[in-house]
């Protein structure tokens, strides 16, 4: 490279806790051993706590400067259509960036994380408020003059390091800048923090940029669940009795449904589709899909027996007992927090006899002793005992109160869906997609089956000017959007 | 559990600059190399200060720290250096440069801590000072300020201060640090030497000079005390002053400030027009000029500069000089009202110079003078007064539009509460009251709690200032009815609240509820120490409780809970809100700051585990089948370390919740799914670290019996 006419303009936003304090030092150690002059201000996100900081960096060749010992004005905020490197540790940063104006594609490399730190407002959302990062990636590759983009977090946390070493690692791959391999690594070990992680860290960032693997890897790549064995006997019904375009869902519903309960349950959910299938006769129509999705879930409701089920399922406490420390003879216990209300120790009851005591002011009381906040030590062997009986209560399943009145709910729904499948085949499958609605637990569960009901309800008389579909799609959105007030 | 438990290595304060304080040592014609605020205190015993003060508070938290950091530094050259309890407190220590040839230096956040200085400000400015007083401000103004955006500005105007703001260039901001004091002391007038928000985290260079010891100390003054009656402010010494302020200290100010050349010229002598410049605004506008092609990289400029590194006063001569054939001059002055600009457009006028004076015009009334922004300013003002100076050398490159996808798919980060924050659980237990009894008003205060008007909380109808939430309810405090609840921080209770709050409820006998967040610390401005702090500090007093200070006051009402237990919060506040006890009632709120508790005893258990020690981590953890995917837990707690994870399961594609490695076992995601009768999905899982012999005996008969029962993991789990 040869020497610059003006400043190189470093531009680095970082995540609290992510080290890009430390990436300024290392690339402050950097310049001044490489003979440069530095000059790197920061401004922190509203109290140093968890918002972004903006780090800015502008660096000089000593080699170049005027005899006459006049040195060059730095500027101390980055500007738009000056910078030469933008470095985003975290992908939706990396789209802040281009969204002020930081990226322009005649001079800046876009250098950033794929990985997710995901904002309040994403987490918060009932359903699936993510950004997309396809998205993000567009504009990335619009924008730059050239990008790197690649997992950072991964690559600091296989490494055992924070992701500033990383970074530093993308920064002397990629950027551009003059200085030479060993000035980094020198930095890391005259800075002194966890010298050998990020000596291995930065390398390895290194190696994985000089290998040409940036870009790769794009955002988050979500692996399907391999579709479950399914018994041939399922696999034959399946396909003789219900259209192509279902089996792969349909196979899916059988699998849970057998891991949820027995060969007769997985039936029933067939037995239960056919009549939806029966009616399903538009083409296109998703009304068989949308009802094998909902169905499979709703005949896999979260009553406390499948909690329990699940807690004590032997690769379940292998993957949480596993030590996470390296020190030898660490050991691990675990414990669960449960929360029964009177309504599910009844609902795990005989139908008549949960309903009794249900109603009753004293019953209630006397089983309100057993309520509340409970913590079962599931490592002890008591612990793993109680959580075990609950789930042996599991072939009795059938008997018990929640069972009954799921199954009532559930066949209501399906009733409404085959009545209006005959009249309004797109309301039908609105209905269908109703039953995302119908989820959680406790009073999270209750909240959304009088949703669900309401809108069942309403359906039948649908507000003026709209369509029944159109009413339900728009109360379902509302409601799967809407966050209950905490 | 995180509680208090007084063991850890105590430190004051979130950054420590124990290293870095080290170069405030170097001495004649040594070079420093350091941020910005070193390189001012460094200035500050160049010049011979005798004792120094201030609160907290960013931008210029971390000049506290260094003091602090320094104090054996401090020691040596017999500077004496107090945490001040407020600004106020900061700014009446400036009265000992009243009578006494001492240097005084205080500091603090603008334009807040100003607001909270002016009585003692204002009385300072009037009667005058011997020994030079100097106040740093943290201008907090722009991207990354936390507060109202204002300006020091009209401080330094009503009180008749001298106001710096020196071009952001070590060698220049230390040698105005230095010049400042001597010009404070030609005109008998209190300087403010004016830090904005990036010039502080600034790295840089200098070539130092021996610090100097302060020729005249407390002890000396306390030896032959001393007083004049003429400084005392109380009529008639007042007006007389005020007389002095106008006739004597301000023209000896000008004298010395055009004498000494503190403002600068850049660029030809003649031109058509030319610009005056804020000293803080030099960089910007320099680099506006280069990429226009008006001026090189090491500042040679076409167009005339005036840099105003002392932006109040002005002077007159020096300004006329500049002005002198030329057209048109811009004034780029950052922030609202335009003071500098009217100033120097009234001056000219009286003068009867004909040029024109442009500013708020071609650059915007209000907000942050970014480059993008002072671009544009030049080239407008260009434009329209010397369009021939005016042919692009360079074309400038305009970023692409982003596009609405981009917008749409870039949601904002707000900041909040740390993982852990003992907060966390307060807030999520005042909704979940809020869901038992209805909304409730609840009146904010400054701090970290101020992040709970924030999403996921959303708690806070208002914020009054430091300390003052208790006060902001005042109105609402004596109607029958519903309760008001007001939030404050242990920083701001000791920094006014007590008075301003607790003892006014008393007084007036209101029947509200106020929450004292006992965290130990000053901790939005970095973890300092307070009065209830837990910690051992040599040369501070620690560990008075806030009860006991509420209790003197006259509140009889007074429960403690700890946050972390959601239940008894939950109680202890259900009763504040119902109980038929009428007066003030008030909750001690307390968890220890979680940033500061890990660096407490972060080292200590690290220690204790290579020593094999018995050390328990906890964490927890999300069953990812178990949850369905509706995020109830993160909006009741909003935790960093709680987040999403992709789903597995094809038939339910919402991402899950799920708990990553940040997490310090606070506790909280328990509670809340306790408190909230949330999901069974949580656990906790302990790891023990150098088990006994008992422990890991009793551990492997537990682990062979439940694998006994379980039997051995299949391979593909549903």
């Amino acid at each position: 490279m040869s020497a610059p006419s003006r400043p190189i303009s470093l531009v680095l936003g970082a995540l609290g806790g992510q080290g890009g304090g430390v990436v300024v030092d290392w690339m402050t150690r950097v310049a001044v051993a490489s003979d440069w002059l530095i000059q790197a201000t920061s401004v922190p996100g509203v109290a140093q706590r968890t918002g972004a900081t903006i780090y800015y960096l502008e660096l000089f060749p000593a080699a170049a400067l005027p005899a006459d010992g006049r040195r060059p004005i730095m500027a101390l905020m980055p500007s738009p259509g000056d910078v030469d490197v933008v470095v985003a540790s975290e992908w939706v940063e990396a789209g802040r960036m281009i969204q002020r104006g930081l990226v322009t594609a005649d001079r800046t490399t876009l250098i950033a994380s794929t990985h997710r730190s995901y904002t309040v407002a994403e987490k918060s959302h009932p359903g699936d408020g993510r950004s997309n990062p396809a998205a993000i990636r567009e504009e990335a590759e619009r924008a730059a003059k050239a990008l790197v983009a690649f997992d950072m977090d991964a690559l600091a946390t296989r490494n055992g390091a924070v992701i500033s070493a990383v970074i530093l690692g993308a920064i002397a791959a990629s950027a551009g800048l003059p200085f030479k391999r060993e000035a980094y690594r020198q930095a890391i070990r005259d800075n002194g923090i966890a010298v050998e992680a990020n000596l291995r860290a930065f390398e390895a960032a290194f190696e994985h940029l000089a290998a040409g693997k940036a870009g790769a890897d794009g955002g988050e790549s979500r692996q399907q669940a391999a579709e479950a064995a399914v018994p041939a006997a399922f696999s034959e019904r399946i396909q003789g009795e219900f259209p192509e375009a279902a089996w792969s869902l349909l196979r899916l519903g059988v699998a849970r449904l057998l891991d949820y309960q027995d060969l007769r349950h997985a039936a029933l959910y067939l037995d239960r589709l056919q009549s939806i299938a029966a009616v399903d006769t538009t083409p296109g129509s998703d009304l068989l899909k949308a009802t094998a999705q909902g169905l499979a879930l709703w005949m896999s409701f979260e009553d406390t027996i499948r909690v329990a089920e699940l807690k004590t399922r032997p690769e379940r406490l292998a993957q949480v007992l596993r030590p996470s420390s390296p020190r030898p003879g660490a050991i691990v216990e675990l414990t669960d927090f449960l929360r029964p209300r009177v309504e599910e120790i009844c609902g795990t009851m005989p139908a008549g006899l949960g309903a009794w005591l249900r109603s009753s002011p004293a019953w209630r009381r006397l089983l309100g002793r057993w309520t509340g906040g409970r913590r079962i030590r599931t490592s002890t062997i008591s612990g793993y005992l109680f959580m075990r009986s609950l789930a042996g209560l599991k072939r009795w399943r059938r008997l018990t109160l929640r069972y009954r009145e799921e199954t009532a709910a559930m066949e209501a729904w399906l009733a409404a869906l085959h009545q209006a499948a005959a009249t309004d085949p797109a309301l039908a499958v609105e209905l269908a997609n109703c039953q995302k609605l119908v989820r959680g637990y406790g009073e999270t569960h209750e909240r959304g089956m009088a949703r669900f009901r309401q809108i069942l309800a309403g359906a039948i008389s649908p507000a003026d000017g709209i369509s029944p579909a159109e009413w339900v799609a728009e109360q379902r959105a509302r409601a799967l959007a809407e966050v209950p007030s905490p | 559990m995180p509680g208090s438990g007084e063991v850890g290595d105590w430190k004051m304060a979130e950054r420590s600059f124990a290293k870095e304080v080290q170069s405030l040592r170097l001495g004649d014609g040594e070079t420093f190399e350091g941020e910005a605020i070193l390189a001012v205190t460094k200035a500050l015993l160049q010049a011979g200060v005798g004792y120094v003060g201030g609160y907290q508070g960013a931008p210029v938290s971390h000049l506290m720290d260094v003091l602090a950091d320094a104090s054996e530094i401090l020691a040596e050259l017999g500077v004496s250096f107090e945490s001040s309890a407020s600004e106020a407190t900061a700014a009446a220590m400036l009265a000992t440069s009243i009578n006494y040839p001492i240097r005084g230096a205080v500091t603090w956040k603008s334009t807040v801590g100003t607001n909270v200085a002016s009585d003692a400000l204002a009385n300072l400015a009037s009667a005058g000072v011997t020994g030079g007083a100097m106040i740093v401000v943290g201008e907090d103004y722009g991207e990354g300020a936390s507060i109202m955006q204002e300006r020091t500005h009209a401080f330094a105007m009503k009180s008749q201060m001298w106001l710096l703001d020196p071009r952001t260039d070590l060698p220049t901001m230390v040698r105005m640090v230095e010049q400042g004091f001597d010009l404070s002391e030609a005109s008998h007038t209190p300087v403010m030497f004016m830090m904005r928000i990036r010039a502080c985290h600034m790295y840089g260079s200098f070539e130092t000079r021996n610090n100097r010891k302060p020729s005249f100390t407390a002890a000396d003054a306390l030896a032959k005390p001393e007083r004049t009656y003429d400084r005392i402010i109380l009529p008639p010494s007042t007006y007389l002053q005020e007389q002095e302020k106008i006739n004597e200290r301000w023209p000896a100010a000008v004298r010395y400030i055009r004498e000494h050349r503190l403002n600068e010229v850049f660029g030809p002598a003649d031109g058509a027009v030319g610009l005056v410049v804020q000293g803080g605004l030099y960089n910007t506008v320099m680099r506006g000029l280069e990429r226009l092609g008006l001026a090189d990289i090491y500042g040679e400029t076409r167009i005339p500069v005036y840099v105003l590194n002392v932006t109040y006063p002005l002077i007159p001569d020096e300004l006329e000089e500049f002005a002198a054939g030329k057209k048109a001059l811009l004034v780029i002055e950052e922030g609202q009202p335009e003071f500098l600009e009217q100033a120097i457009a009234s001056q000219l006028a009286a003068s009867g110079c004909p040029t024109r004076v442009v500013g708020k015009g071609p650059l915007p009334r209000a907000g942050e003078y970014t480059g993008a922004v002072v671009l544009e300013g030049l080239r407008r003002f260009l434009a329209d007064h010397a369009p021939e100076a005016l042919r692009p050398v360079r074309e400038i490159v305009v970023p692409l539009r982003p596009s609405a996808q981009l917008a749409a798919n870039v949601p904002p980060r707000p900041s909040g509460l740390c993982t852990g924050c003992p907060e966390r659980p307060l807030f999520a237990s005042l909704n979940l009251l809020q869901r038992e009894m209805g909304a409730l008003h609840v009146s904010a205060d400054i701090g970290c709690h101020s992040f709970a008007t924030l999403p996921p909380f959303n708690l806070g109808a208002s914020i009054m200032g430091y300390g003052l939430g208790s006060a902001g309810a005042s109105a609402l405090n004596r109607v029958e009815g519903r309760r008001a609840i007001s939030l404050m921080g242990d920083g701001g209770f000791w920094h006014n609240g007590l008075t301003s709050g607790i003892g006014n409820a008393v007084y007036n006998k209101h029947d509200g509820v106020t929450i004292i967040v006992d965290n130990g610390y000053s901790a939005a401005t970095g973890g300092q120490f307070i009065p209830s702090s837990r910690g051992e500090m040599t040369g501070r007093d620690l560990k008075h409780p806030i009860e006991k200070a509420v209790r003197g006051v006259g509140v009889e009402w007074v429960r403690r809970i700890g946050t972390y237990d959601m239940k008894e919060s939950m109680s202890v506040l259900r009763e504040a809100l119902t109980t038929p006890f009428r007066g003030p009632k008030v909750v001690i709120a307390e968890g220890e700051c979680q940033l500061n508790r890990q660096r407490r005893i972060g080292g200590l258990l690290k220690r204790r585990e290579q020593e094999g020690g018995r050390v328990v981590k906890e964490r927890f953890g999300v069953d990812e089948q178990v949850c369905t995917g509706d995020h109830s837990c993160i909006r009741l707690s909003g935790c960093p370390s709680l987040t999403l994870k992709p789903s597995s399961d094809p038939l339910r594609p919402e991402p899950v919740a799920h708990v990553d490695h940040t997490c310090v076992g606070c506790g909280v995601c328990g509670e809340v799914a306790h408190a909230a009768i949330l999901c069974p999905s949580f656990h906790r899982v302990d790891t023990v670290l150098n088990p006994g012999r008992w422990e890991r005996w009793l551990n492997t008969l537990r682990r062979r019996v439940i694998t006994w029962l379980a039997g051995a993991p299949r391979e593909v789990a549903s």
